[in-house]
């Protein structure tokens, strides 16, 4: 059944499969190329160096994203398609139809295959045309090379590794330069990568020191690793070569690195040499395609397929052996009047029944129809417009709607069972305020009108004017904005419509918070900070080292010189990663402080700084100038150093930010949890803060009784760490778990909130090994499934996707959704099996990575509980209404080969055969599919209990597919044995003439067609025009068509079968009558089923309405 | 600028796989039409007791007299029917079953007395029946060539000797293999079916009280479909109009006695526009089945057309069935406008309309049992 995995997902879609491409384009090394280094040769110079100058071998410039040539796209599109297995099981049907001498021509299954197999050649066919057009723009795009001192134009396919490049602003960078000359006077240059993150701010990167006099004449070698994709790591080392003299090296990071897809901004034109060219570049390298996410509903498609291949396959083995058996009676297998040919006669008994369960698989085969791929694409695809055409999921302030990114998922949205949060920009807008500060333990408050000095104002204590200064210094000094560059004017612009970039919200908050307070920060010229204090003068510091903010030490440093030569390293961070790095006496009156302040929702950030000697400053300097030089491992040596540095430090104070909920936070999370979805928060940030945050969104309650895995409760006198936390597990266990056992009846009295933290959380997960009374994963998982909702608290980006995946994987495998709007997200988004990307501030990269984009978190209840409810039970009723349309379709056929004497002769003309799934009864059903709405969405929205009806695929279990298997069956048997009992006397006709087996055959299609179609019509709810012109309509096309059909003589046709049938057929009152009583009797017991199912809840109170 | 324009494409490449709006629809408020919002106005209907109850009395009323009317037609219907096979000993045709031969030129008569003890009035028609009779197989079903049928005159052509030629030429379809042709001459009409013609010869005499015997008239046509007889079948038009002209080099099917164009006297009536013919060659639904053989005219107003009495069906014996347990049956019969006698739709239409009714006053007695305290519950809410 592979092939039902493999499976039919792509008639309409196709990934660009790059890393293919790599591999095409640059194998020529073998995989050894990969690790390791490369060294270019700046400007193809050989180097004076003892070496041998070997011009080495790189791909060119040329972006390949194509799949196919105009020669090559038959054969290989064909391929392509063939190779998925539904394709090819249908093509093995059609050939075994023109092989074998089967009972239906081939054309009835070639018909569907050819169209659907044109309709994919053609849609691939443009969407690679479309590749090639973009392909050619850029790989024809002019570009200027420095070549021995000239600038030559040249095409940007044409790049080599090792060329000069120069390019102007806004232009964007055609493959990964080094920066070796900038205009700007500080060797710098701006770029945005939006195209890339979609991070619009300016970004700056630097040239490499010393190489900006003379480009031209630059003798130099770079040394670099093999092309990797993560798009912000890049070690390299660059070797310069004067005259003769030692070779100086250069240490080369990403900020010397200019990818290829990003646009110079700011700057008249730069330098650069280009080190990784073509499929070779980071943005090539970071077009993998996504992995597939599959839907329930497909894996229900698949196990449904699985039983209707082992009815199709017993069907045809038992008229197999029906037709051997009933051969062996004499004068049964050819009777005189019915002689089989000589050809016949000779071949070999068994390849005999092998050739005859092979027709009757043929003839039988419609029961598994191509049809249904089709109409699931079309229905999943066509469907997803009405999520981006929503406009309740338009938002004014970004000017943008919902965005699909993929189509496969829709249906998961209504079978959601945990919902996996970020917090930061997620729950909360990332719209920072700074609220207050508190230094040295005093309070201090912002206050608009108030009378002191600076509106800032302590709340309690006595001021401290220098720890205040050397405080606000920290937050002006301590970060990494940029002053936005407006337009070189004298006049300073206003103080607070001072323009800040910065990748966090909370160091523009922060910045912008000392600016109150007095101190502007006024920007950073050639590693100079400038600063204008309280008392409007300028002060200059020379930046020394930036110590990035990284999630993992959770801070970031500066060290400065300023103007009376103090060296200062000024750092802040969370409280966890600061407190213990400094001296610990000044820790308490600020602890308290922040953990005020955490408790109030707010972010907290401590400051710290640290007064460096010469030899200390010396040491760390040359330390890290090594560790920045080093091509592996640079970032653990970088971080080994850092760490060194950021120690013994003076604690100052904490800043306390504010981060709004997002509007309806609470509204939304509320729904969720009424429509029986556990909502998990996870977050990097500190527990008091998503406490709170949770508290303010509803998630935990007054009346919530929270149960803690933290460090803190970790901690306990006289035990150690690991048995603390098994005893406390195993507490909550009982306490969660236990009182559900035997109080089941008001479990839900008690609402249990869990907490629990990134350290604890590892110690959790990686416990199992040691300890092995108690699987420590379950217990968790068992606690966390029975609390109404889990915080999950100082989570590292990859914790978040374990934890989903730990979820995604435990009993009954729950549906996850996570949503998240930030680079941390990603992982998560992508583990969950529905992501959500909300189109936040923190760049785009959750939104390209997710399945659905939405700009607020408030859509979230839209999405699950109105589209995912009636995309699941659309898709639902597709899926099963399609598999009973067939069976009794197919039943009947099979019933006939009982007064047939087995021989496959079939019940239904081919044309019937082929029309059947295509135009007779397809077009109602994806209507139905696409329209339906058996709740209205509003009510949908207000009653969120409705969507537990439809949870853990309520819809598609083996109960419904049995319901509506035996309907089909009970079908089947009516239509034919209905017809039966007719034809027990054929002369039907008022003038005595008889009817013959096409006759027999067109009226129990007819009653089919009818009795299929009116069932739909007794199932849908909501009948728009668009129902009643394709249910009516499909009707009357199947009557204009039979009398069409049967109304010529096709000189095409070798038998004239259906010559006036149907309209002979009209002419019987019997047939009439026969057709209106069946159609009746088989759609009594659903008549009756959905009468007597009692109206539920909302049912009732719509009939009321 | 173009690199840009390509990346976003790139990007796009998910666009191929994203639904809609990979990136055209962004920027842009979605419109605020009804289909787009998905709320174009709807008709909803909720099938509950109170709506389906009046449809289920409705039908119950309606389908029982209709079901006592056909079932009533249905046994109005005079039937009669006379099995001849001659499997038993005592059976008048035992001797025609056992001696029979293909080599026999000669037909082999049998006479079987029978008395009918109801007068038949109007048109009677008259039915051959066969059981185990496998028309319907596939094998059979598609031996035939309707083109030769239709009268193309190039499915009557020589096959030529040579095969290469042979695919030029037409000639019998082959699918009417092995009954084709017969050293290279093409079989008219070719085919399993058409070979298999039933060719038993029956007639009726009216056994007079008075001592003599009268033969019946029989009638051989309007027994066939009108546009079989005269779209479907059509003779081939040659340069003569002599059908033995036309269907001249081609060969009588192996077990016809006669050639096609010896069929009948009457040219309308002969060649494959043959009424006898053209119904055999609508193959039968199933494997018991009858078939219009002839049918007996009402003379006059006063008369009936059969009336009671003794009578003698002469039969001439061509056609084996033994070699197969097959069963032979003439059906004398009446027809009512719902075509011969099926009790089948009378008692269906009266059972689902039983049935109908039934459900409606078991509706009626939950509707009233449980509607009510639903009502008030809804009211309470």
């Amino acid at each position: 059944m592979q092939f039902f995995k493999i499976c039919i997902r792509s008639w309409v879609k196709f990934g660009l499969f790059f890393s293919q491409q790599i591999h095409d384009c640059c194998m020529f090394g073998g995989e050894d190329r990969r690790v390791g280094s490369r060294t270019i040769y700046v400007g193809h110079r050989p180097c004076p160096a003892n070496e041998v100058f070997i011009p080495p071998k790189f791909c060119d410039n040329r972006i390949v994203s194509s799949k196919y040539t105009v020669w090559n796209f038959l054969p290989k599109n064909l391929f392509e398609q063939f190779r998925r297995i539904a394709n090819f099981y249908f093509l093995i049907i059609f050939l075994v139809q023109v092989i074998v001498d089967t009972p239906t021509s081939p054309v009835t299954s070639g018909l569907p295959l050819f169209f659907v197999i044109t309709v994919t050649a053609i849609k691939q066919g443009y969407e690679d045309w479309l590749r090639h057009k973009a392909d050619n723009e850029v790989n024809k795009y002019r570009v200027t090379v420095l070549e021995d001192g000239r600038r030559i134009q040249k095409e940007s396919e044409k790049i080599k590794v090792g060329d000069v490049l120069e390019v102007e602003e806004d232009e964007t960078f055609p493959c990964d330069l080094i920066l070796l000359q900038s205009s700007r006077d500080d060797g710098t240059c701006f770029v945005t990568t939006a195209s890339l993150d979609g991070e619009s701010n300016h970004k700056t990167h630097y040239t490499v020191p010393d190489t900006e006099r003379d480009v031209e004449s630059l003798n130099a070698t770079i040394e670099c690793e093999q092309p990797q994709p993560d798009l912000y790591k890049f070690v390299g080392r660059m070797h310069i070569y004067k005259n003769n003299e030692e070779p100086s090296l250069r240490s080369l990071g990403p900020e010397n690195l200019l990818l290829k897809g990003a646009t110079l901004k700011n700057t008249q034109s730069i330098c650069g040499v280009a080190v990784y060219t073509g499929m070779e570049t980071k943005m090539a390298l970071n077009y993998q395609g996504k992995s597939q996410k599959r839907s329930v509903v497909e894996k229900s498609i698949n196990a449904f397929l699985l039983v209707y291949l082992c009815i199709l396959v017993s069907k045809a083995l038992v008229c197999t052996t029906l037709k051997y058996v009933w051969q062996s009676k004499p004068g049964q297998d050819e009777p005189w009047y019915n002689e089989k040919t000589l050809k016949e006669k000779e071949t070999n008994l068994y390849l005999n029944m092998f050739t005859d369960f092979l027709s009757f698989m043929v003839l039988f085969n419609f029961i598994i129809p191509v049809s249904m791929y089709v109409t699931v694409e079309m229905q999943k695809f066509l469907g997803s417009f009405f999520i981006s055409w929503d406009k309740d999921f338009f938002d004014s302030e970004i000017e943008e709607g919902a965005l699909v990114n993929t189509s496969d998922l829709n249906e998961e949205l209504g079978q959601v069972e945990y919902v996996f949060t970020d917090k930061t920009g997620t729950l909360t807008q990332n719209n920072m305020e700074f609220i207050e500060c508190c230094i040295d333990g005093h309070q201090y408050k912002y206050r608009d009108a108030s009378s002191e000095v600076d509106g800032f104002c302590v709340t309690d204590g006595p001021m401290n004017t220098e720890r205040e200064e050397l405080f606000l210094r920290a937050l002006c000094l301590c970060h990494t904005v940029q002053v936005k560059e407006s337009t070189e004017q004298v006049v300073p612009p206003l103080q607070e419509q001072r323009g800040f970039i910065a990748s966090s919200p909370d160091e523009i908050a922060l910045v912008q918070g000392a600016m109150r307070y007095g101190f502007t920060f006024l920007g950073l010229e050639s590693k100079t900070m400038k600063i204008l204090n309280r008392t409007n003068d300028v002060e200059m510091y020379e930046l020394l080292h930036v110590l990035n903010f990284d999630p993992v030490r959770r801070r970031m440093s500066v060290i400065v010189r300023s103007i009376s030569g103090e060296t200062l390293l000024f750092c802040k961070g969370a409280d966890s990663s600061i407190f213990p790095r400094v001296k610990q006496e000044e820790v308490e009156k600020i602890r308290m402080h922040v953990e005020r302040n955490a408790t109030d929702g707010y972010r907290t950030l401590c400051v710290a700084y640290k007064h460096l000697t010469a030899e200390e400053y010396d040491q760390v300097d040359s330390g890290l100038r090594e560790a920045r030089l080093a091509l592996q491992d640079r970032e653990e040596k970088l971080m080994a150093v850092y760490n060194q540095v950021e120690t013994g430090m003076n604690l100052i104070g904490a800043t306390a930010v504010e981060d709004r909920l997002q509007e309806e936070a609470a509204e939304t999370m509320e729904a969720l949890q009424g429509a029986g979805i556990k909502v998990w928060v996870l977050t990097g940030d500190k527990m008091e803060t998503a406490k709170s945050t949770c508290y303010a969104c509803r998630l935990f309650k007054r009346n919530t009784e929270l149960l803690e895995l933290t460090v803190r409760t970790l901690e306990s006198p006289g035990k150690r760490r690991e048995d603390r936390l098994h005893d406390l597990l195993l507490e909550y266990h009982k306490k969660t778990v236990g009182t559900l056992d035997y109080k089941s009846l008001n479990w839900s009295s008690q609402d249990y909130g869990f907490i629990v933290d990134g350290a604890t959380l590892s110690m959790v997960l990686n416990s199992s090994s040691e300890n092995n009374l108690h699987d420590y994963k379950d217990l968790f998982l068992q606690i966390c499934q029975n609390c109404t909702s889990v915080l999950c608290c100082r989570m590292a980006p990859l914790q978040k996707a374990q934890i989903v995946k730990m979820v995604k994987n435990s009993k009954g495998s729950p549906i996850t959704l996570s949503i998240g709007d930030g680079a941390n997200d990603v992982s998560m988004i992508l583990e969950a099996h529905v992501g959500i990307g909300i189109k936040g501030k923190e760049g785009r990269q959750a939104v390209r990575n997710s399945d659905y984009a939405i700009p607020k978190l408030k859509h979230l209840k839209k999405l699950l509980l109105g589209h995912g409810h009636l995309y699941y039970v659309r898709i639902a009723h597709l899926v099963q209404y399609f598999f009973y349309k067939n069976l009794c379709f197919i039943l009947p056929q099979f019933l006939y080969q009982f007064f047939c004497g087995c021989s496959q002769q079939p019940l239904y003309d081919a044309a019937y055969l082929t029309m059947y799934n295509i135009c007779f009864t397809s077009m109602p059903i994806l209507a139905y599919s696409l329209f339906e709405q058996h709740i209205s969405i509003e009510m949908l929205l207000e009653n969120a209990t409705l969507y537990r009806q439809i949870g853990k695929n309520a819809m598609l279990r083996w109960g419904p597919f049995l319901y509506w298997t035996l309907l089909g069956v009970f079908h089947g048997l009516v239509f034919f044995f209905g017809v039966w009992f007719l034809f027990s006397n054929p002369a039907l006709q008022d003038n005595g003439q008889a009817f013959g087996n096409w006759s027999y055959g067109t009226i129990v299609f007819t009653i089919l067609v009818f009795t299929v179609t009116l069932k739909l019509a007794l199932d849908t709810r909501h009948w728009t025009w668009i129902n009643h012109f394709v249910i009516w309509g499909s009707l009357a096309f199947y009557v204009f068509f039979s009398f069409f059909w049967g109304g010529v003589i096709w000189p095409f046709l070798r038998q004239q079968r259906l010559y006036f049938v149907f309209a002979n057929m009209l002419s019987s009152v019997s047939a009439w009558l026969v057709i209106i009583v069946l159609i009746l009797l088989s759609l009594l017991p659903e008549i009756l089923y959905v009468v007597l199912r009692k109206p539920r809840g909302p049912y009732a109170r719509q009939v009321v309405l | 600028m173009m690199a840009s324009s390509y990346s976003a494409k790139d990007e796009d490449g998910h666009i191929t796989v994203s639904g809609p709006g990979g990136g055209t629809l962004r920027n842009k408020k979605p419109e605020n039409t009804a289909f787009k919002q998905q709320r174009l106005p709807a008709w909803q209907p909720i099938l509950t007791a109170g709506t389906v109850l009046p449809a289920f009395f409705i039908i119950g009323l309606i389908f029982i007299p209709i079901g006592i009317g056909l079932y009533v037609t249905s046994n109005n219907i005079k039937e009669f029917e006379i099995d001849y096979t001659g499997d038993d000993t005592s059976s008048p045709c035992y001797n025609c079953a056992k001696n029979f031969s293909w080599n026999n030129t000669k037909s082999c008569t049998c006479t079987i007395p029978f008395q009918l003890d109801q007068p038949y009035e109007s048109n009677v028609f008259m039915y051959y029946g066969l059981s185990n009779f496998y028309q319907n197989h596939r094998r059979y079903v598609k031996s035939r060539d309707d083109s030769q049928l239709n009268g193309n005159i190039d499915s009557l052509k020589v096959g030529a000797s040579s095969p290469m030629a042979s695919r030029k030429k037409k000639k019998p379809s082959k699918e009417c293999e092995p009954y084709a042709s017969i050293d290279n001459k093409p079989i008219a009409p070719c085919g399993a079916i058409a070979n298999s013609m039933f060719n038993d010869t029956l007639k009726l005499f009216y056994n007079d009280p008075n001592g003599t015997s009268v033969p019946i008239p029989l009638t051989s046509t309007g027994i066939a479909w009108w546009t079989d007889k005269h779209v479907k079948f059509r003779n081939p038009v040659g340069t003569n109009s002599n059908l033995t002209a036309v269907f001249q080099g081609t060969v009588k099917p192996v077990n016809w006695h006669r050639p096609v164009y010896e069929l009948d006297t009457d040219p309308e009536n002969n060649g494959f526009i043959n009424e006898d013919f053209i119904v055999w060659m609508r193959t039968a639904a199933l494997p018991t089945f009858r078939k219009l053989y002839r049918i007996i005219q009402k003379k006059n107003n006063m008369a009936p057309t059969l009336p009671r009495g003794n009578y003698t069906l002469v039969v001439d014996y061509n056609y084996p069935v033994r070699s197969f347990e097959g069963r032979k049956r003439m059906i004398l019969s009446t027809i009512s406008w719902m075509g011969g006698k099926n009790p089948f739709l009378g008692i269906a239409y009266i059972t689902v309309g039983s049935v109908c009714f039934f459900l409606g006053v078991v509706l009626l007695v939950i509707h009233h049992k449980y509607g009510n305290r639903n009502n008030s519950a809804n009211i309470s809410n």
